[in-house]
């Protein structure tokens, strides 16, 4: 029996200490007319091997594709060293660290990353992670509003540039809470945020959300933008990319007095792309804010012999505690990717992280400079782009997508669902992964694509 | 040591970068971070060395018997791990179209159809990353429905007063009141109470079924009926479904909508506290407010369907498809099984509860719901231990640590004193029950012979007991150098 170890002795053995003759004996509390024999839709067992050989069949499929994707989640080198400890039985099956005593691994890794998190992002706290990056910002957004309760109306700025599956994720988890959200538009020249004045006359806007860089990848005033949340008496959420931070201002820097609260997708540092998930978003805060803060948090202390520990803290704002006026409904962080991140950044540290943030725009670069002297592809934005950049082409960009595929190359992501007025546009990305020859491929494979040039042969 | 205990400045690891740093001069400098974080720079073995330790200080089910009620914590097959990584998965964009991504999704799509099957739910939508995410896109299509019906006075959510403390929160995420229902003393919801408390102000009821008190909800049919003809629907907490899979199906019960966690019933990892997954499943009325995004299957290809091809969907709880790796787990693991593989879990994680609750009353230990059945968990009362010898429930928790077993859930659910709630499942053999329960057998005597010691436990793990008060009150959330 499938991970079952009972042999029919020792089921004897036990159905004799309960007193009864049988197993099916033990669910005669059920109503029998609630009951059901069997499971139709579900296929008979296989075996390992039989599994191990679809799931290999399923995985080659479309395997060669080369990604230029970036739109939230970057294929960025992972060391070995990391998925071979993560994976660990002891920290892969382990729960949720209840019991300290037995949970000391897990725990002090724990507060390691919410050490480096707020290194990163040059903030006082930081909790143990959320589910990913658009939830965070959602629970940002519910935290901001907690955090700004004088104001007479819950409004919060979402501009357009931020992520739009963010914002659907921010909409569908606050929409029960009278939140109203606010799109504001970027600038078609620079592709930057612009905020009109007067919008903050009312003095009724809890938060600004910041993107860094935004969703078109372009580099933010960060500092402007903070400092007039500020003077408006308005709370400004850094939404941020953790490898761009290694080289740009990070949020606790922006403006006077910094972001108050930062969250952001958490993939970049060591979680391969697996279709979306699981992921990890973290969430970082002024301390001031950290009682209104969701999710798990890690805290520091000594045992009855004043030996160092770690354990759970401020549990008095969660739901098992405080039931239905806790701070979210959130029981779980994403701890295994937490894992990983966590080695992944120690492995890498802050020079090898630089040198990944720096080789992503730099390719990124290089590739919007060849393939913008193609006839009918131009760079959209005039403000500098940190890893990912939007490109307008003369052809629908659906086609010009599916004919790179011939090439073996994802292109880019469409964005003519999401922002029409630009056109036929795709947001592009290339990471420290690609070499000057994927470069160059992609750039040949455009230049064909562009020209309706027949597919170049393979066979070399 | 902390790891940042090891750093030494200009210590690198060349072989995990770009070997040369690449010119960024055309950033404008104001938009430039100066000074570089200080993460640890330590070598590629120190950081092997500190992470391999760091996992021997835990508890796993790899490594110890882990009797966590309501947890599920069940074997977590390696094939499950290792065919869910395969590189050809672990590299797909989620951005790629749904045509080359067809492998992911079609075992995205079987692992819905078969979740359908086991819960006896019309649709299923695999998003939710949590079963507390779950938890709130049930409430929120609970909500849609009623919306959309221009039903706009009920307020109220009932929970059952064991529910676990999402249940309660979910419900005023979702901008409705929680409102509590007593349990009788057989562990049966108050059937008067629920009739009193239901009204044209009832939007549900959140059920966990077998409840929180380890035992099978046996009015479910008349609950869902007071319900139901109140105008209200019934939610369905699958946090116990491992005790029921394949003999009874939430939907045959009456209920509307339904999360599964996986990481528990599929036994996908907890992974010290996520990823996990909770899919959702509803009945015929509540399938337009799914979650997005699904996968639909066309006899010819895969597609993914979101917000433009529902309308009434209630919306997107991630960028993308929540935890798919979870959820490809949960698959391999699905088809390890099979369907009678399913059924046997049920079998043998009830016939593991019951036999150990029989062998813990003979050792002397006092059971909540004595007369009932278990069904794959039970609860235990300390009560009087507590009141005799002076030692808590939190107490024999730390002394059971030091017998190598991990501790059961303690004081869940609260209505229960001094409560330990037991949930071997189906993987443990009897030899590990056996050794459990004399282990609890003697820390029973320990009780009464050396009270002071079982209470002054953990004797023999890394830390003793911790100062909780002290971590909440000199907030230590970040360490700094010479701080």
């Amino acid at each position: 029996m499938p991970f079952i170890p009972h042999t029919e002795a020792e089921t004897k053995t036990m159905l004799d200490a309960i007193g009864v003759d049988s197993i099916e004996q033990l669910f005669d509390e059920i109503p029998a007319e609630l009951r059901i024999n069997k499971l139709s839709n579900v296929p008979v067992a296989m075996s390992e091997m039989e599994i191990g050989r679809l799931m290999s069949d399923r995985a080659e499929q479309d395997a060669h594709l080369q990604c230029f994707i970036g739109a939230g989640s970057y294929e960025h080198h992972i060391p070995a060293a990391v998925w071979e400890i993560t994976t660990r039985g002891e920290f892969y099956s382990a729960y949720t660290p209840y019991q300290a005593e037995a949970s000391q691994g897990t725990l002090q890794l724990l507060y390691e990353y919410q050490t480096m998190m707020a290194e990163i992002m040059v903030m006082e706290v930081s909790n143990a992670s959320l589910y990913d990056g658009g939830s965070a910002l959602a629970e940002a957004v519910l935290m901001a509003v907690r955090s700004q309760r004088k104001k007479t109306a819950k409004r919060i700025i979402m501009p357009r540039a931020v992520n739009p599956n963010y914002r659907r994720t921010v909409r569908s988890i606050v929409s029960s809470q009278n939140i109203e959200l606010i799109e504001v538009d970027y600038d078609k020249a620079s592709g930057q945020i612009v905020i009109e004045d007067g919008c903050a006359d009312n003095n009724d806007i809890s938060a600004l959300i910041i993107p860094q860089p935004n969703f078109f990848g372009v580099i933010e005033e960060v500092d402007a933008l903070t400092n007039w949340a500020h003077k408006h008496n308005i709370l400004v959420i850094g939404v941020v990319n953790p490898i761009a931070m290694q080289l740009l201002k990070a949020p606790g820097q922006w403006g006077e007095s910094g972001a108050d609260i930062v969250c952001g997708e958490g993939q970049p540092l060591g979680i391969p792309l697996s279709s979306g998930g699981p992921y990890f978003g973290f969430m970082c805060c002024k301390e001031k804010f950290v009682r209104q803060m969701p999710g798990r948090i890690i805290g520091r202390t000594v045992d009855v012999e004043g030996k160092q520990g770690f354990s759970l803290t401020l549990q008095a704002r969660e739901q098992h505690i405080r039931r239905s006026k806790a701070t979210s409904n959130i029981c779980t962080n994403q701890g295994l990717m937490v894992t990983a991140a966590t080695i992944h950044m120690s492995l890498l540290g802050a020079d090898g992280l630089a040198r990944v943030a720096a080789a992503s725009h730099k390719n990124t670069l290089s590739l919007i400079t060849a393939i913008s002297k193609i006839d009918g592809v131009k760079v959209a934005f005039n403000n500098p782009c940190f890893h990912e950049s939007v490109i307008q082409l003369a052809r629908p960009a659906s086609e010009v997508l599916d004919e790179l595929i011939q090439y073996g190359i994802l292109g880019g992501y469409d964005l003519s669902k999401d922002y029409p007025e630009l056109g036929n546009a795709i947001v592009i990305c290339a990471t420290e992964t690609k070499t000057d020859a994927d470069i160059a491929a992609y750039s040949e494979a455009m230049h064909a694509v562009m020209h309706d040039l027949p597919i170049a042969s393979n066979d070399q | 040591m902390l790891i940042f205990e090891h750093s030494v400045d200009k210590r690198r690891n060349p072989s995990q970068s770009p070997r040369d740093m690449a010119d960024i001069s055309d950033l404008p400098q104001s938009c430039l971070r100066e000074t570089a974080p200080k993460l640890p720079a330590v070598s590629e073995m120190q950081t092997v060395r500190h992470y391999t330790r760091l996992s021997q200080k835990n508890f796993s089910i790899d490594t110890q018997f882990y009797p966590l009620g309501s947890c599920t914590m069940k074997y977590n097959p390696r094939a499950c791990n290792k065919y869910a990584m395969l590189p050809g998965l672990l590299r797909k964009h989620p951005l790629t179209p749904a045509k080359y991504n067809q492998g992911t999704l079609a075992c995205l799509y079987e692992l819905q159809e078969m979740l359908k099957d086991v819960t006896g739910m019309k649709e299923v939508s695999l998003s939710p990353m949590a079963g507390a995410q779950g938890e709130f896109a049930g409430v929120a299509m609970i909500r849609a429905y009623h919306d959309a019906r221009n039903d706009d006075v009920r307020s109220e959510i009932l929970v059952p007063d064991a529910a676990h403390g999402t249940n309660p929160a979910t419900a005023v995420m979702c901008g409705y009141k929680a409102r509590e229902i007593p349990t009788d003393k057989n562990g049966d919801v108050d059937l008067d109470a629920l009739r009193a408390a239901v009204g044209p102000q009832t939007a549900g009821i959140m059920l966990t079924n077998p409840s929180t008190l380890g035992v099978f909800e046996r009015k479910i049919a008349e609950i869902a009926k007071i319900i139901h003809e109140a105008g209200g629907l019934l939610y369905y907490d699958g946090a116990n479904l491992n005790a029921i899979l394949g003999k009874v199906r939430p939907g045959d019960m009456g209920f509307d909508v339904i999360h599964m966690n996986l990481h528990k019933t599929f036994s996908t990892p907890h992974g010290g506290g996520g990823p996990g997954a909770g899919p959702v499943g509803v009945s015929e009325r509540l399938v337009p407010y799914l979650p997005v995004p699904m996968v639909t299957y066309d006899d010819k290809s895969y597609r993914i369907i979101s917000e433009d091809d529902c309308p009434n969907t209630i919306g997107r709880l991630s960028a993308h498809m929540g935890n798919t790796g979870v959820l490809l787990r949960a698959y391999i693991y699905a088809r390890l099984l099979g369907a009678e593989g399913m059924v046997r879990v049920a079998d043998y994680a009830t016939l593991n509860a019951n036999y150990m609750m029989v062998r813990l009353k003979e050792k002397g230990f006092d059971m909540a719901y004595p007369e009932r059945r278990a069904t794959h968990e039970f609860i235990l009362t300390l009560k009087k231990q507590a009141k005799e010898l002076g030692v808590t429930a939190m107490d024999i928790a730390k002394r059971i640590l030091d017998y190598g077993f991990h501790a059961p859930t303690t004081y869940f659910p609260l209505l229960v004193p001094e409560c330990f709630l037991i949930e071997p499942t189906e993987t443990e053999s009897k030899y590990e029950l056996d050794a459990f329960i004399e282990a609890m057998a003697e820390i029973l005597q320990e009780c009464h012979r050396d009270a002071e010691m079982v209470k002054a436990a953990p004797h023999t793990l890394p830390v003793r007991r911790l100062d909780d008060v002290r971590a909440a009150r000199q907030l230590d959330l970040v360490w700094k150098k010479n701080a």
